[in-house]
């Protein structure tokens, strides 16, 4: 579906990405997890085609279509409801898609005057009026209150379970836990290990993976 | 209009005179302020938006137009629309039109230097979000400019205010003639040389409450626009 293939990307003198080769195939969600600066968001925004890499190459299988929801999405200055039509492409699904998404009571409301996990879930809508085949997340829930994290995981559920391809980073291991179909653990901008879920999660097969879970501090 | 009488007079009494001059003077301000955000606007948020070889030099010289001498854009225009300047055959030296040019000049630089500031500050704040969602350049510049709208209303009346202040451009390509383009500053310039100060100062009253009621009407309408639009 998306293969990198020895990316790299490299900023002046730091190096985001290391030779990254990662296939994303079709399924359940494949999570991103690592320290900060592990490169979780710059495999994000190189998929999203928001930055170049320095060397190597991303390969799509087919038409790239692909929709993002950043961490700190920027709500437009209008109502929820024009925030999603105006992604939208093909027949309007506004008022669908706030349903998804639990914000069909806020339709009206100026975006800007939602909470922040009202505008997570308008961010992930407006995503989703794209109609996108791959949809990245970049750490969707961080800063959000248990409540807020639990309708925005339900969606993710619902988006997966209508066959688009989730793609997110996380630093809540739980998180993963709960969404993940395959686990790709990033650390220094390259991968460390990469496994299906049940595998990763009760038998990392790295030391870092596994000091990672412990809870450990990976410098 | 008498010299003998004072401004409040004039106000109480619904001088045909002075509401002649107060008219003229409103529509010469208001539809330069109007022409320059027409060229200023989309001017601005192109240079926000674009990135070409001297984009630096363009932006300090923009800024550098905010501060432009009336007399001398009075001047240039004067020569322009004279018999023998350039655009001489339009025939509109000594009019309300000749006023709204020279005065669209100097005002076109103010809205187009601050709306650049201020669509440049909101693309950072969209750059990433609009490129995501694979918003085409024009669409861009529509919506950054319609999610700065109440931003851009500030620009807007800095320019009308440099409009309605304005005194040395509109003299000279409008002549001050009576009934037909004495404007507000002009009929004050006219007053205080003719010593006729508390008229002079009257004028200028009425002039500036002009300019407040104006300032405060688009206050009030920013701040409704805000809350019901976020």
């Amino acid at each position: 579906m998306i293969g990198f293939v020895e990316v790299t990307v490299s900023v002046g003198t730091v190096t985001l990405l290391d030779r990254l080769t990662l296939a994303i195939a079709p399924g359940a969600p494949t999570v991103l997890i690592g320290p900060n600066g592990a490169g979780k968001t710059t495999v994000l925004r190189a998929a999203m085609g928001l930055l170049q890499p320095t060397s190597g190459r991303i390969v799509w299988d087919g038409e790239p279509r692909r929709a993002i929801v950043f961490q700190r999405p920027t709500m437009l200055r209008r109502s929820a409801a024009a925030n999603v039509r105006y992604a939208s492409v093909g027949a309007d699904r506004t008022r669908e898609l706030l349903e998804l998404v639990g914000l069909a009571h806020a339709a009206d409301r100026p975006a800007r005057r939602l909470s922040s996990g009202e505008q997570q879930r308008l961010a992930l809508a407006r995503a989703l009026a794209r109609d996108p085949k791959v949809l990245f997340l970049d750490e969707p829930t961080a800063s959000l209150d248990p409540a807020s994290t639990k309708a925005i995981e339900d969606v993710i559920r619902a988006v997966s379970a209508r066959g688009i391809k989730v793609v997110m980073s996380t630093h809540d291991l739980g998180e993963a836990r709960r969404l993940a179909g395959e686990v790709v653990l990033l650390h220094r901008g390259r991968i460390v290990e990469a496994a299906a879920a049940p595998g990763f999660f009760d038998a990392p097969r790295t030391v870092e993976a596994r000091r990672f879970m412990a809870g450990e501090l990976l410098v | 209009m008498p010299d003998d009488v004072s401004a409040l007079d004039l106000v109480l009494t619904g001088d045909p005179a002075l509401f002649a001059i107060v008219r003229l003077a409103l529509i010469v301000s208001l539809s330069a302020a109007f022409v320059a955000a027409m060229i200023g606007i989309p001017l601005g948020a192109w240079i926000a938006l674009s990135s070409f070889r001297g984009r630096d030099a363009v932006i300090v010289l923009l800024n550098a137009m905010m501060g432009l001498p009336p007399v001398v854009v009075g001047l240039v225009v004067y020569l322009a629309l004279s018999r023998s300047g350039p655009l001489g055959s339009w025939g509109i030296l000594f009019t309300p039109q000749a006023m709204v040019i020279a005065q669209a000049i100097l005002v076109t630089p103010i809205i187009a230097a601050l709306s650049r500031q201020t669509i440049e500050d909101l693309w950072l704040e969209y750059r990433d979000e609009l490129t995501a969602l694979e918003i085409g350049p024009l669409r861009r510049v529509a919506t950054l400019v319609w999610d700065a709208r109440f931003s851009l209303i500030t620009a807007l009346l800095a320019g009308f205010g440099r409009a309605a202040a304005e005194v040395g451009a509109v003299i000279i390509v409008g002549g001050n003639i009576e009934g037909f383009t004495r404007t507000m500053t002009t009929a004050i310039a006219l007053e205080t040389s003719k010593g006729n100060l508390p008229l002079a100062i009257g004028l200028g009253l009425v002039l500036i409450a002009i300019v407040v009621v104006v300032n405060a009407l688009a206050w009030a309408f920013r701040r409704a626009a805000e809350r019901l639009s976020g």
